[in-house]
């Protein structure tokens, strides 16, 4: 719909003033946020920040290079406990050990992605999947890492500045954030971006005209793996503690719906996602207090179902999320926003 | 010597659940190519529902579970009929993530049904009753498990060999159009195949449920009987039986020689080693794909 004219036009960052001027205000709006709300409030930031990171990396797997990947939370781990233990045991900088941990991340994901080459479909996904579990469990029995104790997160000193409350970390998270975004909008548009689009679509078709299929496939694993590991760096200083039960197949899975749900190659659609599905898991957790539902819940779980089990409900909701997205709208938030612009656009014919 | 023979007793006793859960997904996956991750829980609510008319309504055993397995193929075709027929773009992932959707719902009615804490089915024979050959035990249940595998199996291939639904099934899936044109109606065997899958893996999940019961009790041996279809290769019923064996065997066997806490995600490591060198599982052709 919207016609490009040239090259640049298509890889133009901020393609009108207009754009631009919501672009910068949402940006001010983001660094000033922490001032207005409580503590709770940048807490639930943070955590959203993180899954768009992670979501992004994934959604760059799965969207734009057609890859499944049901071992997400294997890289996390391997970025959270490396981040940590490249800090407390080595001795690193913060800003030293979470890019190096994400780059640990990024060397298995390009293992992962050795025989994620001749794999496809459910052979890809089981054995991505093997993957995750593996990492949690082999994570659990080493002494080094915790073991079932876990390991805490110490705090992030850089020069004079101590990081040690949800706010200050908000604004190193953020920023990163930012840049990390950034990173991969400018990587989809280039020379290596087309690229992972093409093997998305037709990867024989790809190879034929001349893309080295084997380079970009463990490419497009590695960046990936690269970003869920700066995600898992980042999770465990907003935890503040680590310990294997928290990455279990059901993390990996809630990334990969939430790329589904935000839309399928789509950055802004992994922004959405991720805001949305983090924002309902945090509140869906305590929904008996919700004024209405909550008490509407309440009764209807002493009579129907048992009153232990509500917090579950969130499983419900999801799975529904999922199943009706996939119905009706297989691209997503993005493949609704979409049509509405489409129809707006012309309107009222 | 005795050890070693126990060990793979056992290892055939875990694997007959592995096979019925890899059966399952085969089932599925032949005719529809959709790789259904909610079998297990399709499994799980199967068996709660049969815990419940014991428990409530005080039924006779084999009555519940009869009913239990109605109810299990019924689920199946619904679940065919109301939302995997209405997928607009059946792409694999979307299959997948709609099937992973499938499986949170149930997962989260049953848990808020049944509470998370564990229970036992009330079933005649008891987890601990076991027969003692030489120095080996085996518990009745596991005999009972493996009994109930091996005569389902067998129906099963005689099924999709001989009768004329299996084979309407098999035409199904090798070109639908075509089966269309000579007159079998593609979406009824569909969901009459997803009504078949399901019932076999509820009686696996009903022959798990006399030891524990709790809403995460299907994933483990979801997820080794899909590793062990995908091993077989997806599309082969005797593959996968064939590979589920040889998971529980050669788990239990690592279990006891080398490492028991990597038991449980050695199955995982063998399949990736596996599908290294024979991407389309041990039993299938390879699939040549055109552009």
């Amino acid at each position: 719909m919207d016609m490009k004219r040239d090259y640049y036009e298509d890889v133009r960052l901020i393609s009108s003033p207009v754009v631009g001027f919501w672009f910068a205000a949402f940006l001010v709006f983001l660094y000033l946020f922490p001032s207005f709300v409580d503590n709770y409030y940048i807490y639930v930031a943070n955590y959203i920040a993180i899954n768009i990171i992670v979501v992004t990396g994934l959604n760059l797997l799965v969207g734009y290079t057609g890859q499944i990947s049901l071992g997400h939370a294997g890289f996390f781990a391997i970025g959270a406990y490396g981040t940590v233990i490249l800090m407390t045991k080595v001795g690193f900088s913060f800003l030293l050990a979470l890019p190096c941990a994400a780059l640990v991340a990024a060397g298995f994901g390009f293992l992962l992605g050795l025989p994620a080459l001749r794999l496809e479909g459910p052979y890809l996904s089981i054995a991505t999947l093997g993957f995750g579990l593996t990492i949690t469990q082999i994570i659990g029995r080493i002494e080094l890492f915790g073991g079932r104790e876990g390991l805490h997160a110490p705090d992030i000193v850089m020069g004079p500045w101590i990081i040690d409350t949800d706010k200050e970390f908000y604004f190193l998270l953020i920023t990163l954030t930012i840049l990390l975004l950034l990173f991969m909008r400018n990587l989809i548009k280039t020379r290596v971006g087309r690229a992972f689009i093409a093997i998305r679509d037709a990867d024989i078709a790809a190879q034929t005209m001349g893309v080295n299929i084997v380079y970009y496939k463990t490419l497009a694993f590695a960046v990936s793996a690269f970003y869920a590991g700066i995600g898992g760096g980042l999770y465990a200083f907003v935890l503040k503690f680590i310990d294997p039960e928290i990455f279990t197949l059901m993390m990996s899975i809630m990334f990969l719906s939430m790329v589904v749900v935000g839309g399928l190659g789509s950055m802004m659609g992994s922004i959405v996602g991720a805001t949305l599905l983090c924002w309902l898991d945090l509140k869906l957790r305590n929904i008996l207090d919700i004024p209405l539902l909550g008490d509407w819940l309440e009764t209807l779980s002493k009579s129907w179902f048992s009153i232990t089990g509500v917090s579950n409900i969130q499983f419900i909701v999801f799975g529904s999320i999922m199943v009706f997205i996939m119905l009706f709208e297989p691209l997503g938030i993005y493949g609704i926003w979409l049509r509405t612009k489409r129809y707006w656009r012309t309107w009222p014919f | 010597m005795v050890d070693f023979i126990q060990m793979v007793v056992s290892g055939i006793a875990v694997g007959s659940s592995y096979a019925l859960m890899g059966l399952a997904m085969v089932i599925i996956y032949k005719t529809s190519e959709v790789p259904n991750f909610a079998q297990g829980e399709m499994a799980l609510v199967s068996s709660f529902f049969a815990m419940m008319l014991l428990t409530t309504l005080n039924m006779p055993v084999y009555l519940a579970f009869f009913l239990a397995l109605v109810f299990a193929v019924l689920l199946g075709c619904f679940l065919e009929f109301a939302i995997l027929r209405r997928a607009k773009d059946p792409s694999i992932l979307g299959m997948i993530v709609i099937t992973i959707g499938i499986e949170m719902i149930i997962v989260g009615f049953v848990s808020w049904k049944f509470g998370a804490e564990q229970k036992t089915m009330p079933f005649p024979i008891g987890p601990y009753d076991s027969f003692m050959f030489g120095d080996i035990f085996i518990s009745k249940l596991e005999v009972l498990t493996l009994v109930a595998a091996t005569l389902l199996m067998g129906v099963l291939f005689s099924f999709f060999k001989y009768s004329k639904l299996g084979l309407a099934m098999k035409a199904t899936q090798q070109n639908s159009t075509a089966a269309k044109i000579v007159g079998i109606r593609t979406n009824q065997i569909l969901m009459m195949t997803w009504g078949i899958s399901s019932m076999v893996g509820a009686v696996a999940g009903l022959l798990l449920s006399p030891v524990i019961m709790q809403p995460y009790m299907m994933w483990d041996p979801m997820l080794k009987g899909f590793a062990a279809a995908v091993m077989g290769g997806m599309t082969s019923l005797p593959g996968a039986v064939v590979a589920a064996y040889m998971l529980g065997i050669i788990e239990n066997l690592f279990g006891g020689y080398i490492s028991l806490e990597f038991k449980s995600v050695v199955a995982f490591v063998i399949i990736v080693i596996v599908l290294c060198f024979k991407p389309s599982g041990l039993f299938a052709r390879h699939h040549v794909k055109k552009v």
